[in-house]
């Protein structure tokens, strides 16, 4: 699909919803150097939400909508949980089928978008929490990389399950007191970084959502390296502000706080050789698009 | 009720684009009145496995995903060869039935026609993709080889699993024979990808009985093929992002205690249960009716479905010699269920006996739930986990209810 797809019936523009019709007069589709920077500018980057106020999902789904390097081609696939909440304001289409079978629909819809699209990339992104991602569907989540599956897989780690109100999850940190864990978790916060390295991703990231540039690099890094290779994976840290008892103003402190040195979530890259050759060929090409157009500048000027 | 159509075009004609013209194996894309109508078929000896194969490689399935479980193992494997010869564009084997039902709802979100099997234990393990995959309104075909249920471990052929498939908001057409199997499979994505209808349909066989045992069967020439799945027709957009978007709700419902909440899965599940019922248009010219009767105007009648009827036409000709007359009812469809039809078949009939190869008697059940009088109803015989059915056993069953002396020599 493209921009020109998104048009307007005049006769029944007065009674299609606002949302379209910013879709249709600003939408940052095809737009060039989209980004996060762009938040803010339309509804169709999430202007309002339905998570809790703060809650450092909304920031990650902001920040993932604006990376997008082809959001008019791109289907997301969910879960089961808070990320629910968000999908009916995504401006992309987007299924919701169960809990945990996540990777196993994008596995099937990549490859027939791959078969009736040849020459239109259209790319699949699976956007779900901890829970679905390595407790109910860690089966499905590795059978995918183990596939070499060609799509990316994000996952908000918030460290337990938020929607059905706290309980421990396989990302939690050990010896944590949750619902479910009444003496504190017994133990380690599951590795999945070093799981999807091992598992075969061939571009994996874990870091937080503070840092906007960063989270944009890494998402379409992911989503570069899915087109051309294979699996990838990211692992956000999404904190469930309600459930570790922080103030809605907190979660940003909270992320900052886990990325510093010593802190879980310190950022961590895994790319494999080929995924490296690949964004090195990507880097050069938008340094040289870059230059040239800077020439073009000064000549004109 | 169950008269034959005479309509030269049994269901609405194709009108898809590709009519006519040729895909890459060199089929020409056949409405599926002029396959099964006017094609001339020729017989062919072979497995209920091997019939799959035939029916998948004039069907132009665009994803099949397998997984190994006894007895549709063999035909899984039948397909990927297929693929390998280019009939299919995408197969793979899954990791478990509950993904691989995943992967087929993830394919039919993509847009392409699906085809998968499953038996037994796995049907269970997928089990909560079924209502999905209906309320999603994806027309997959799923081939159920029916086999017993653990535990005890059993591989041997078992309907008790049909049961837990009643309120997934699926089609189920229950195939006797192979030939039965091979039209029902092909006739099956015709009418469950129908506009008006758009959900996903079960077509069962008894595992073993009819997968393994080799059978006459008349087929259409194979070079021939049904017009390719259209996505477009859906009711509902495909996942392709090639239609707008849309921003489907203000809040997500399902977090909203009130009544609209409420209302929209309730009216959704009830759109389901329409779609069900809207099938039987399609269905009736296509599969001749939903039931098959003979001579139902006699006071014991055997009402059944799969091979418990062929056991049943044998002990008719049994219980005939002795000269005790039985007519029969044969039902194809389990659901849409024939309600209608069955009241109308059995309205003379004094017994009704319902053999089933399994312990629930969840046909007995059925049929008792919508005739009148339904102490007419005799559940049995039962035979389950693997057990064949001899029609001796029938025969001594309507006797004994008879009160006619059975001779124990056994």
């Amino acid at each position: 699909m493209n921009k020109d797809k998104i048009t307007l019936c005049e006769d029944l523009a007065d009674i299609m919803p606002p949302e379209y019709h910013e879709l249709v007069e600003t939408a940052t589709y095809g737009k060039e150097g989209r980004g996060w920077k762009d938040i803010g500018s339309s509804k169709e980057l999430i202007e309002q939400h339905s998570l809790c106020a703060g809650c450092p999902e909304s920031i990650a789904f902001r920040y993932i909508l604006a990376s997008l390097p082809a959001p008019e081609n791109t289907v997301f696939v969910g879960s089961t949980g808070c990320t629910s909440l968000v999908f009916p304001h995504v401006a992309v289409q987007n299924i919701h089928s169960l809990f945990g079978n996540q990777n196993a629909i994008a596995s099937g819809l990549k490859r027939t978008l791959k078969r009736r699209f040849p020459d239109v990339e259209k790319d699949v992104v699976v956007l779900a929490g901890d829970g679905a991602t390595v407790d109910i569907g860690l089966d499905m989540t590795m059978q995918s990389w183990f596939r070499q599956e060609k799509f990316t897989t994000i996952c908000f780690d918030n460290e337990l399950y938020a929607n059905t109100g706290g309980q421990e999850s396989g990302l939690m940190q050990k010896g944590f007191v949750a619902k479910m864990a009444p003496a504190g978790k017994n133990f380690d916060k599951v590795r999945l970084p070093e799981i999807a390295r091992e598992a075969g991703c061939h571009y994996v990231a874990m870091l937080t959502v503070s840092k906007p540039n960063r989270v944009e690099k890494a998402i379409r890094n992911a989503i570069m390296v899915a087109r051309e290779i294979g699996p990838t994976y990211i692992q956000l840290y999404t904190p469930c502000i309600l459930e570790i008892g922080k103030q809605s103003m907190e979660g940003l402190d909270e992320m900052k706080d886990a990325e510093s040195i010593g802190g879980r979530f310190v950022m961590k890259e895994y790319i494999s050789d080929q995924a490296q050759e690949l964004l090195d060929t990507i880097a050069a090409e938008e340094k040289a698009k870059k230059k040239a157009a800077k020439e073009k500048k000064t000549v004109s000027a | 009720m169950n008269k034959p159509v005479e309509s030269p075009n049994r269901v609405i004609k194709s009108q898809h684009v590709k009519l006519g013209t040729k895909n890459k194996m060199d089929q020409t894309y056949t409405d599926i009145n002029t396959m099964f109508y006017d094609a001339e078929r020729t017989p062919s000896f072979m497995t209920g496995s091997e019939v799959i194969r035939q029916a998948i490689k004039v069907a132009s399935v665009g994803t099949s995903v397998a997984y190994p479980i006894t007895p549709q193992s063999e035909a899984a494997a039948l397909i990927g060869e297929l693929y390998s010869e280019g009939y299919l564009d995408e197969y793979f084997r899954g990791e478990s039935e509950f993904a691989v039902m995943g992967q087929c709802a993830g394919a039919a979100f993509g847009g392409h026609r699906v085809f998968t099997t499953t038996a037994g234990p796995g049907t269970l393990r997928a089990m909560e993709n079924f209502p999905m995959w209906a309320g999603s309104r994806l027309p997959i075909q799923v081939c159920v080889t029916m086999r017993g249920v653990n535990s005890p471990l059993s591989i041997q052929p078992d309907t008790l699993e049909a049961s837990y498939l009643l309120e997934t908001g699926m089609l189920m057409w229950h195939a006797e024979t192979a030939q039965d199997l091979y039209d029902f499979i092909l006739k099956g994505f015709i009418v469950a990808e129908q506009p008006d209808v758009h959900i996903p349909i079960a077509t069962m066989c008894d595992g073993f009985f009819v997968t393994h045992t080799k059978d006459t069967v008349m087929l259409p020439p194979e070079d021939l093929c049904l017009t390719p799945y259209d996505p477009y027709k859906s009711p509902v957009p495909c996942m392709d992002m090639e239609c707008p978007p849309i921003r489907m709700m203000r809040d997500p419902f399902i977090m909203k205690s009130n009544y609209i909440s409420y209302s929209t899965h309730a009216s959704w599940q009830q759109e389901v249960r329409a779609a069900v019922e809207r099938s039987r248009k399609h269905t009736i010219p296509l599969l001749d009716g939903l039931i098959d009767v003979e001579n139902i105007d006699r006071e014991i009648l055997l009402v059944s479905s799969g091979t418990a009827v062929s056991q049943g036409r044998e002990a008719i000709r049994l219980l005939e010699e002795e000269g005790i007359k039985v007519g029969l009812v044969k039902i194809k469809t389990i659901r849409p269920f024939p309600h209608e039809e069955i009241r109308e078949a059995t309205k003379r009939a004094k017994h009704i006996f319902v053999p089933e190869f399994n312990m629930a008697g969840w046909l007995a059940r059925e049929i008792k739930a919508v005739v009148p009088d339904n102490e007419r109803v005799i559940a049995g015989p039962h035979v389950a986990g693997g057990m064949t059915m001899p029609s001796e056993v029938i025969v001594e069953e309507i006797k004994k209810y008879l009160g006619i002396k059975v001779a124990s020599n056994r």
